[in-house]
C-alpha cells in the first residue's frame, strides 16, 4: 500500500477529531485569550454617521462593555431587550461592534428596537472582529479602566449572567 | 392520519433501502443473479414510498394541518400557496426529505439508464446508493421526523421565515440538492469500481455524463443562491464567503476538477486513481457541507435550527461513508493505477494543472472555513476568517488557471508541438490584451493593474472559446463539424470568461451610497438622478409594507421607476427590505430603504452595479455548456452502434 493512496484517509482521520471537537465544545464557556491582557485597539466608522469614528480611546479610563452584534444573528435580538435595560440603568457604557453586517439594515434595527449603545462601530468585513478573536455574534467583552479585557461572554447576555459574571468583576476592582 | 401515513411510508422506504444496500452487494460477490436483481425493483419501490411521504408532507402544508409540528413552525394560514409548498424545504426536517427524494430519483435514473452495463457493476452502484439512502432515512426517522405531531394543535402557524418567502427559495434548494446528491452517483460508480477492481475507459464514459449533469445542477443552484442573496438580503452583495456558501462551492470546485479528470481517463485511460479520489471527494464535500449547515459548528448567516443529536448523527454517518470510501481507496486504488505517461506539452499536462489548481482552490476554501475551528482546537484562541482572506487566497490558484485554460483547450492529446499552439493562440492573445485593458478602461476608467489582469483573463477565455466554433464554421465542405462535446466545452468556457468579466467589473466599479431623501427631493449618484416621488402603504397577503416610488433619470431622460419596500410580516413582526432593482444587461440600479430619519425623510441606500448580471448569466452559460457536452452522441449510442462508429469524430483539433 503506497503512501499516496493512504494519504487521503489519513487527512480525513485528522479532520474527524476536529469535527468532534467542533461539536463537543460549548462556545459560551471558552475564555478569550485576551483576558487580563490589553484589549486590541480599533478605530471604525460610526454606524449612524460614517463621517465620525468610534475608537477604543472613547472608553479609555472607564469600565465599558463592547457588544458584538449583527442583524442576521437571532441571539442578538434575544439579548437586545436586556441591553436596553442595562443602558437605562447606566451602570456601564455599552459600545456596539456591528460585525459582518449591512449598514442600512443595522441602522434600521437600532431605529426599530431601540439603541442601547453609546456608539456603534461599523465593521462590515469583520476586520476588527478578527483582532478581537470574535467567533460569532453575540459576544460581549468587559473592558477595565486600564484597557484590559476582564471578561468575555459568548451567547446572549441575560440579567442572570450579568449578575453572576460581570457585576462581581466590576465590584471587586472597586468602581 | 395522513402524516402517520407519511411516517409509515418512510419506514417502508428504509426497509427497501436496506434490501437495496445489502442484497445486490452479496449477489455481485457470489455471482447470484437473483440477489443482484433485487437492486432495480428495490430502488423503484423506495422512490415510490419516499414520494408518498413527500406528498403527505405537502398535503399537511397545503391543508394547514398545524397539528404537525413542522407545519406549525414553518407555515401560516395567510401564506400564499406557492410558499406553503416551498416551505416543505424551508427548514431542516423537510429539506432532508427533499434530499432523500432527490437521491431516490437519481437512483432510479441510474437503474433505468444503465441497462448496458455489466449486471454485477450496476448491482454494486445501486447498492452503494441504497446504503447512502439508508443513512438519510435513518437520520430522518431517528432525529428529524418531519411528521411529528403537536398537541394541542395551534390555531395558526408561526409562519415561514420572511427571508424565505420568495420565488428564489422555491427553486434554489431543490436545484442545489440535485447537484449535491448527483455527485452521489459518481461516488457510487467510484466505489463500485474499487470493489470490482474494474476501471476502464467505458467506466469513465459512463460516469462522465452523470457527473456533468450533477455539476450543471450545482452550478445553477449556486448561481440561484447568489442571485437570491443579492436581491433578498438587501445588501446588494453576491458572494460573502459564508461557511454555507463555501460548503456548496467546495464540491463545485472538486466536481469541476472531476469533470476534467474524467476526460483524461476516458480518452487516454490515465489519472485513474486520481479520478476515483476526486469522485469520492466531490460527494464527501457535499456531505461535509450538510454537516456544517446542520450541526451549527460554524457561524453562518444561514441559521438552521441546530441540535447536537443531529450533529452527532451526521458526523457518524460522515465518518462511516467517507472513511470507508477512502479506506477502500487506500486498499484498492493501486490496482487500478495506470503507468502510461505523456509528454510535458500535451492536453494531459494542462488538465493535470487544471486539477491541481482547482483542488488547491478547494483546499484553501476548506482551510479558511475550518481554520477558526482548528486554531481554537490547538490554542484555545478564537479567530475568524473573512472575505479579505478568501479573496486573496482564492485568486492565487485561479489567476494562473484562467490563463492556462486557454492553452489547454487547444492542446492536442499525447503531444502538442509548441509552435502550432503558439500560432493558434496568437490572435486570441492579442484580442485579450487589447480588449482586456481597453474595454474596462474606456467604459469605466483605469482602475489599476489588478483590474487589467481580470479584464485580460476574461477576454482571453472568451476569445479562445470562440476558436473552435469559428474553425468549424469556416471548415471545408464535407469535413465533419464540431462534436457536441467540443461545442459544450467552448460554450462552458465562454461562460467562465463572462463570469470573470462580471466579477472584475463589479468589484472594481460598483458605487454604493447612503443618501437622505424626502418626498419631492432628488439626489445624484453614479451619474443617475434619483427622484423620490412619495410613499404609499401596501398590504400583502401576510405583511404590511411601506412602498416608496423612486424615479430614476439620466441626463434628464426617464430610465425606470422602482418601488422598494419596507415590509413587516404580521406573524413574526420581522422587518424586511425588498430592494427596488432596475436590472439591465450592463448594470443594475439597486435601491433599498434604510431607516426613517424623522418626518417623511428616509435614508436610502443606492447601488450601481455594472455587469453584475454577467456573473449569473456566465454561470448559466457554463451550465448550458455542460448540458450540450453531456448530450454528446457517444453517450447515447448503444454498444454495437459505438463499435460501428469510426473514432475520427471524437478527436478534437
Amino acid at each position: 500500500m503506497k503512501l499516496r493512496f493512504l494519504a487521503p484517509v489519513l487527512v480525513f482521520a485528522v479532520l474527524v477529531p476536529l469535527l468532534i471537537f467542533g461539536l463537543s465544545r460549548n462556545p459560551a464557556e471558552l475564555p478569550s485569550p485576551y483576558i487580563g491582557k490589553p484589549a486590541p485597539v480599533f478605530t471604525l466608522p460610526d454606524l449612524e454617521d460614517p463621517s465620525r469614528t468610534v475608537s477604543s480611546d472613547d472608553y479609555a479610563g472607564r469600565y465599558a462593555l463592547v457588544n458584538v452584534w449583527a442583524t442576521w444573528c437571532t441571539g442578538c435580538r434575544e439579548e437586545h431587550g436586556f441591553l436596553l435595560t442595562l443602558a437605562e440603568r447606566g451602570e456601564v457604557p455599552i459600545y456596539g461592534l456591528n460585525w459582518r453586517d449591512d449598514g442600512a439594515a443595522a441602522r434600521r434595527w437600532l431605529a426599530e428596537l431601540g439603541d442601547p449603545y453609546v456608539a456603534t462601530g461599523f465593521d462590515p468585513d469583520g476586520r476588527v472582529g478578527i483582532d478581537w478573536g470574535v467567533y460569532g455574534a453575540p459576544e460581549t467583552f468587559l473592558i477595565g479602566p486600564d484597557g484590559t479585557v476582564l471578561h468575555r461572554h459568548v451567547s446572549p447576555l441575560t440579567e442572570a449572567v450579568w449578575q453572576r459574571d460581570f457585576v462581581p468583576l466590576i465590584a471587586q476592582e472597586g468602581r | 392520519m395522513i402524516p402517520e401515513l407519511g411516517h409509515f411510508a418512510l419506514t417502508l422506504a428504509l426497509s427497501l433501502a436496506v434490501c437495496q444496500g445489502i442484497l445486490p452487494l452479496v449477489g455481485a460477490h457470489r455471482g447470484d443473479a437473483a440477489l443482484m436483481g433485487v437492486a432495480r425493483p428495490a430502488a423503484t419501490g423506495q422512490l415510490v414510498f419516499v414520494a408518498i411521504a413527500f406528498a403527505c408532507l405537502a398535503t399537511a402544508f397545503l391543508t394547514d394541518d398545524f397539528s404537525v409540528l413542522y407545519v406549525a413552525r414553518n407555515s401560516q394560514l395567510a401564506l400564499p400557496d406557492i410558499y406553503k409548498f416551498s416551505a416543505i424545504w424551508g427548514a431542516h426536517e423537510g429539506s432532508l426529505l427533499l434530499w432523500t427524494l432527490i437521491l431516490s430519483i437519481w437512483t432510479v435514473a441510474v437503474a433505468r439508464f444503465s441497462r448496458e452495463l455489466a449486471e454485477p457493476f450496476v448491482a454494486r452502484v445501486l447498492a452503494v446508493l441504497g446504503l447512502l439512502s439508508c443513512g438519510f432515512l435513518l437520520f430522518m426517522l431517528l432525529t428529524s421526523n418531519p411528521f411529528e405531531r403537536l398537541f394541542p394543535a395551534p390555531s395558526d402557524g408561526a409562519d415561514l421565515n420572511p427571508l424565505l418567502q420568495d420565488p428564489g427559495l422555491a427553486y434554489h434548494p431543490p436545484v442545489l440538492y440535485t447537484g449535491y446528491v448527483g455527485f452521489a452517483v459518481a461516488f457510487a460508480f467510484a466505489v463500485a469500481a474499487m470493489i470490482s477492481g474494474d476501471l476502464d475507459k467505458a467506466w469513465a464514459r459512463w460516469t462522465r455524463p452523470w457527473t456533468t449533469w450533477a455539476w450543471v445542477f450545482l452550478t445553477v443552484g449556486i448561481a440561484l443562491g447568489s442571485w437570491w442573496a443579492y436581491y433578498e438580503l438587501g445588501w446588494g452583495g453576491w458572494w460573502a464567503w459564508d461557511p454555507v456558501e463555501n460548503a456548496s462551492f467546495m464540491p463545485w470546485l472538486v466536481g469541476t476538477a472531476l469533470i476534467h479528470s474524467l476526460a483524461v481517463t476516458e480518452r487516454r485511460g490515465l489519472f485513474k486513481s486520481w479520478t476515483l479520489l476526486l469522485a469520492i471527494a466531490a460527494f464527501s464535500l457535499s456531505l461535509l457541507g450538510t454537516f456544517f449547515v446542520r450541526s451549527g459548528i460554524l457561524v453562518s448567516v444561514h441559521a438552521f435550527a441546530t441540535d447536537p443529536a443531529r450533529g452527532r448523527f451526521i458526523l457518524m454517518f460522515l465518518a462511516v461513508v467517507i472513511g470507508s470510501a477512502l479506506g477502500l481507496y487506500a486498499w484498492r486504488a493501486h490496482t487500478l493505477d495506470s503507468p502510461a505517461g505523456f509528454r510535458p506539452l500535451s492536453r494531459e499536462t494542462f488538465l493535470l494543472l487544471n486539477n491541481v489548481l482547482l483542488v488547491i482552490a478547494a483546499a484553501l476554501v476548506l482551510l479558511g472555513t475550518l481554520a477558526p475551528l482548528g486554531v481554537e482546537w490547538v490554542t484555545g484562541e478564537k479567530i475568524s476568517v473573512g472575505p479579505p482572506w478568501f479573496d486573496v487566497a482564492f485568486s492565487l490558484p485561479m489567476i494562473p488557471l484562467m490563463f492556462l485554460l486557454g492553452a489547454g483547450m487547444h492542446a492536442a492529446w499525447r503531444y502538442q508541438p509548441a509552435p502550432g499552439l503558439g500560432r493558434l493562440l496568437k490572435w486570441p492573445a492579442l484580442v485579450a490584451l487589447v480588449a482586456g485593458i481597453a474595454v474596462p478602461a474606456l467604459f469605466y476608467g483605469w482602475a489599476g493593474s489588478l483590474v487589467a489582469v481580470g479584464g485580460i483573463a476574461a477576454f482571453w477565455i472568451m476569445a479562445v472559446s470562440l476558436v473552435q466554433p469559428l474553425r468549424s464554421w469556416r471548415r471545408a465542405p464535407g469535413t465533419p463539424g464540431m462534436s457536441r462535446a467540443v461545442a459544450g466545452m467552448s460554450i462552458a468556457h465562454f461562460g467562465v470568461g463572462m463570469f470573470v468579466l462580471g466579477v472584475t467589473v463589479v468589484s472594481a466599479f460598483s458605487v454604493e451610497q447612503d443618501l437622505k431623501l424626502a418626498p419631492g427631493e432628488s439626489v445624484e449618484a453614479a451619474g443617475y438622478t434619483f427622484h423620490l416621488r412619495g410613499f404609499q402603504n401596501v398590504t400583502g397577503p401576510n405583511y404590511r409594507a411601506l412602498e416608496a416610488e423612486v424615479e430614476i433619470r439620466r441626463d434628464g431622460r426617464h430610465v425606470a421607476t422602482v418601488r422598494p419596500q419596507e415590509r413587516t410580516y404580521l406573524v413574526q413582526q420581522n422587518p424586511m427590505t425588498e430592494a427596488g432593482i432596475d436590472p439591465g444587461w450592463n448594470r443594475d440600479l439597486f435601491i433599498a430603504l434604510g431607516q426613517p430619519l424623522g418626518g417623511d425623510t428616509w435614508s436610502v441606500r443606492v447601488q450601481y452595479r455594472p455587469l453584475i448580471r454577467f456573473i449569473w448569466f456566465g454561470a448559466v452559460v457554463m451550465a448550458i455548456g455542460g448540458i450540450v457536452a453531456a448530450s454528446d452522441r457517444r453517450y447515447r449510442l448503444t454498444a454495437p452502434a459505438r463499435e460501428r462508429q469510426p473514432v475520427a469524430a471524437e478527436k478534437p483539433a
